[in-house]
């Protein structure tokens, strides 16, 4: 009954709830003076008026709202902060790609002339049959027998 | 159409600065009225409800509606509010007894107890100022926690899982603890309560 008394007196209690402490109340004459009494109290803090926030109060909330470090930025947020930045960078952008076709070639990256001559040489490096019957290959020393034997270990399956 | 407190709590994380104003006038009256309850000091409940709303702006980004705004505003009040109120508690401890006696207005104003040598009825203006400071004094003297229950429940009409959530009990604890509340309150106001009862 404890847990109901103050539900009942405020109105809260569901229906049946309701029925059920109004039937216990008829037969519990000390509860009854409870509910009396609780609705007393209830009533009596009710007579304590309200208080109005001062005339500044929203001015200061918004002053430490100001105050506030600025919400971190996306990576994209700079398109919106500088608009005129970015169309910038977007025309050079355009206009890079556009003199780099006008001569009817693409813009590729310079190579230097050693790089480019051992380029013209890797069809020949991926020969497998060019490369077993290549002399040179044959002056290179013998792999030593802890090699051999690591290897063996490592790839048991190989022969 | 009226929006709700979490529409309105979304376009403020949306970045909407008019949202954020709706809240604030449609909250500060009960924040400040809650915090003055708590706390006894207007001066020092404005700052508490001024701390809310701050914290309320700070939070905006990682705003999910997963309970009520109401749960979620008066839960930071309730913390900052039992805080304060343990921190002061010390405080008067290092008081002077020396320090001038006054008597805290209804109106929420620090000033001295005085007559009102005008008033066309002065008695019935001095039962009045008697009965508020004896409901007052009542309420001061409840425990923390059951202050704050009573005054979710009294006045802020939250219901008593919301209520619940605030003070992180269940709700069966949370009716004890009203009930506890009632009951001092009860004893603290007896002469009222007859007076009341008999009307």
């Amino acid at each position: 009954m404890e847990s109901r008394i103050l539900g009942y007196v405020d109105g809260r209690l569901k229906e049946s709830e309701r029925l059920d402490v109004e039937k216990h109340l008829a037969g519990c004459a000390p509860c009854r003076v409870r509910v009396h009494e609780f609705s007393a109290v209830s009533g009596l803090l009710d007579d304590l008026p309200l208080i109005e926030p001062s005339a500044e109060f929203n001015t200061r909330v918004y002053a430490r709202v100001a105050a506030e470090p600025k919400a971190k930025a996306s990576w994209w947020a700079w398109l919106h902060v500088s608009p005129r930045i970015a169309f910038a960078a977007s025309m050079l952008l355009v206009m890079a790609l556009w003199l780099g076709y006008r001569n009817g070639t693409p813009i590729a990256p310079v190579i230097p002339d050693n790089d480019q001559a051992m380029m013209q040489d890797l069809p020949v490096l991926e020969d497998h049959d060019v490369l077993q019957n290549f002399e040179p290959l044959k002056d290179l020393p013998v792999p030593s027998q802890t090699d051999d034997a690591s290897d063996s270990q490592q790839q048991p399956q190989q022969m | 159409m009226v929006r709700t407190d979490v529409q309105l709590m979304l376009d403020v994380k949306a970045g909407d600065g008019n949202s954020f104003e709706l809240l604030l006038q449609r909250y500060r009256t009960p924040l400040v009225n809650f915090l003055y309850r708590m706390v006894r000091n207007r001066e020092q409940a404005e700052d508490l409800a001024q701390e809310v709303f701050l914290r309320v702006y700070r939070a905006r980004e990682d705003y999910v509606p997963s309970a009520k705004f109401t749960t979620w505003l008066f839960r930071i009040a309730t913390n900052l509010a039992l805080n304060s109120v343990r921190d002061n508690r010390y405080q008067k401890l290092e008081v002077s007894i020396d320090a001038p006696v006054s008597v805290d207005a209804e109106d929420g104003d620090e000033r001295t107890m005085d007559v009102p040598e005008k008033h066309p009825n002065i008695e019935q203006h001095l039962v009045e100022d008697a009965r508020r400071k004896m409901i007052r004094h009542a309420i001061d003297k409840l425990p923390e926690k059951q202050r704050a229950a009573v005054l979710l429940h009294k006045y802020e009409e939250l219901d008593y899982a919301e209520i619940a959530k605030i003070l992180n009990c269940s709700e069966s604890a949370l009716k004890s603890l009203l009930f506890r509340a009632y009951e001092a309150l009860r004893v603290e106001l007896a002469p009222l309560v007859a007076q009341q009862a008999r009307q």
